[in-house]
């Protein structure tokens, strides 16, 4: 229930919308380490592509620069939280203290800003820990139940010793042929064309 | 083919300061502003003895609080055999190897004890049942002993650790770092208890009716973040100096940033606990020492650091690009390091000056005296050393660390 609500807090278009209209979804290449996988998105960001993915089983050092990726708004989005919390707290306690229910407590002011400061400051905290948490969650699109890389067979090898990259046919650049090609030549030990749903 | 314990990471040249490079003059700078600094004490505080012994407590608090934070830094490596700071660790060792200098430097406080001090006049004490039930602890042959007894405590510490740390350049025996991190605990538990002490001997009675249970915490979360703020600015200076240039990189500074930003959030929740609890409770016996710091010109001072202490630092360091660059980072180091000062400062003369903040000459002669001193011995000790830990088996995981 809790979940279903989330989500549809978190509403946006359905999946099939975001997937490309093709009879192709893209194209799965299997490398055999991190090495390889490695050089080879180094070889994929130089050729210009910019809707493709690498997946891995464990994190892999220095990929993200391999792969080219801007730094991700995360932490604006976390800063803004918990600012935006802090705000809350401090405006509630205030609206509270100093204006709907003035009482005079231990002698102090009705608005002793000293007080508020310990909820300002876990109501910032938590804020930003939800949205660090939340923000990562809808920026990586997630919970997502379903994705057309999950249909391939050798994909699942990628949370035990397998190493992948995946290019989208809806790359300006991707081309069934050549694409499959390049990655052949950059050392893929598989290569695997994905039909769309 | 070389033997596995000779092989090293560096080589020496790689991390020495070269002969005819400005930093082999800051020994000589270190004694010049030393005596420089002296005879100003001297001409002036023989008006003023004082002004003068307030002067010396604070600029003497500020390093050695800075030498305590960089024994703490070492030690919590060691004990948690942490990889990454190795290459930053000779920086801390070369600090706190200046304690024992840090003791000479005290002992112009022992001729100006009735200055400082209430509780060592005999007639105050008879006069007050408060300090009469304090005085088997406040009193001047225990406070001579307990003095002798930290010194002597922090300067076994921080020798056996600056000697291991150095004799391990020369053996590369990797048995040395196994023993000192089996004695980093034990070490830390003594530091904290020794340094808790000294703050509540040294500070506390100042205002001798006082008491603050979470004094010791709010010292050490000075010292630490002080010397964290030294920290970045030497590292940052030895690069812009050419020295360690491909040893200390953009990783390290990165995460000298994330302490000095964490520690910044420490210190004020610190120092906000403190301030809260006392506030709360409005208790006459606790609430003296804040309310002369909530009057008058004190009161701005106090919101200053307020704001200068953590506002501005929180956020200045909040970026990752401040913390990677090590101009910025310096420039949030120098600021916090002076705030540490502003700290002390605001701790220790509300005691002599009641009626508002009075800054003297003295202050600045004082600073400049004990900081000549101890930058002469530290800058001497970095002529005939390595600059890392030249052998330390993590030395080579140091050079190669990333941030995720």
């Amino acid at each position: 229930m809790l979940f279903d609500s989330l989500r549809s807090l978190m509403a946006r278009p359905p999946l099939a919308n975001q997937l490309p209209t093709g009879p192709n979804y893209g194209i799965l290449a299997e490398f055999a380490t991190p090495a390889d996988l490695f050089h080879a998105c180094e070889r994929v960001r130089d050729a210009g592509f910019t809707r493709w993915d690498a997946h891995t089983p464990f994190p892999v050092h220095g990929l993200e620069g391999a792969m080219g990726l801007r730094r991700s708004p995360l932490p604006w989005i976390v800063l803004g939280a918990g600012l935006t919390g802090a705000a809350l707290g401090f405006a509630l306690q205030w609206w509270v203290h100093a204006s709907a229910y003035p009482l005079v407590i231990s002698g102090k002011p009705y608005f002793a800003w000293p007080a508020m400061i310990p909820v300002t400051f876990e109501l910032g905290v938590l804020f930003a820990a939800l949205g660090a948490v939340f923000g990562m969650l809808g920026l990586n699109r997630l919970p997502m139940h379903h994705h057309p890389l999950f249909r391939s067979k050798i994909f699942e090898r990628v949370t035990d010793d397998a190493f992948f990259i995946s290019i989208e046919s809806w790359d300006p650049r991707f081309d069934p042929t050549a694409t499959g090609k390049l990655l052949e030549s950059l050392g893929a030990r598989r290569v695997e064309l994905l039909e769309s749903e | 083919m070389i033997p596995e314990r000779d092989r090293v990471a560096l080589r020496p040249e790689q991390a020495t300061i070269p002969p005819g490079h400005p930093w082999n003059r800051i020994p000589v700078i270190g004694v010049v502003c030393a005596l420089l600094g002296i005879v100003a004490c001297a001409i002036l505080g023989a008006a003023n003895p004082r002004q003068f012994f307030f002067s010396w407590l604070v600029s003497f608090l500020f390093f050695l609080s800075l030498a305590l934070g960089a024994l703490f830094f070492v030690l919590i490596q060691y004990a948690a055999q942490g990889g990454w700071g190795i290459v930053l660790r000779r920086i801390g060792e070369t600090v706190f190897a200046t304690i024992p200098a840090m003791a000479a430097l005290f002992l112009p406080l022992l001729l100006g004890l009735h200055d400082l001090y209430e509780w060592t006049h005999a007639e105050a004490v008879a006069a007050d049942p408060l300090l009469r039930w304090k005085a088997p602890y406040l009193n001047v042959p225990f406070f001579l002993i307990r003095a002798a007894l930290y010194f002597g405590i922090w300067s076994f510490i921080a020798l056996l650790y600056y000697r291991g740390s150095r004799g391990q350049d020369v053996t590369g025996d990797p048995g040395v770092s196994a023993r000192l991190r089996r004695l980093a605990g034990p070490s830390i538990i003594v530091l904290a208890l020794t340094q808790t002490f000294a703050s509540v001997d040294w500070i506390m009675s100042l205002t001798p009716h006082w008491y603050s249970t979470m004094f010791g915490v709010y010292f050490f979360a000075g010292s630490f973040l002080g010397f964290i703020a030294l920290l970045s600015v030497v590292a940052a200076a030895m690069r812009q100096a050419g020295l360690l240039e491909t040893v200390i990189s953009a990783e390290h500074l990165h995460d000298v940033g994330k302490l000095l930003f964490g520690f910044t959030v420490f210190w004020a929740y610190i120092a906000f606990s403190q301030f809260f609890l006392v506030w709360y409770a409005n208790l006459p016996e606790e609430t003296t020492w804040y309310r002369a710091r909530m009057e008058g010109s004190w009161l701005t001072l106090s919101l200053f650091l307020m704001a200068g202490h953590f506002v501005a630092p929180f956020f200045y360091l909040m970026g990752r690009t401040v913390k990677r660059k090590g101009a910025t980072l310096a420039v949030g180091g120098a600021w916090l390091l002076a705030m540490h000062f502003v700290d002390l400062y605001w701790q220790v003369m509300p005691t002599l000056h009641p009626e508002g903040v009075r800054p003297s000459v003295l202050d600045g002669a004082a600073l400049v005296a004990i900081g000549g001193c101890v930058v002469a011995v530290a800058g001497w000790l970095l002529r005939r050393q390595a600059l890392v830990p030249l052998r330390d088996p993590r030395l080579a995981e140091s050079l190669a660390f990333e941030n995720v």
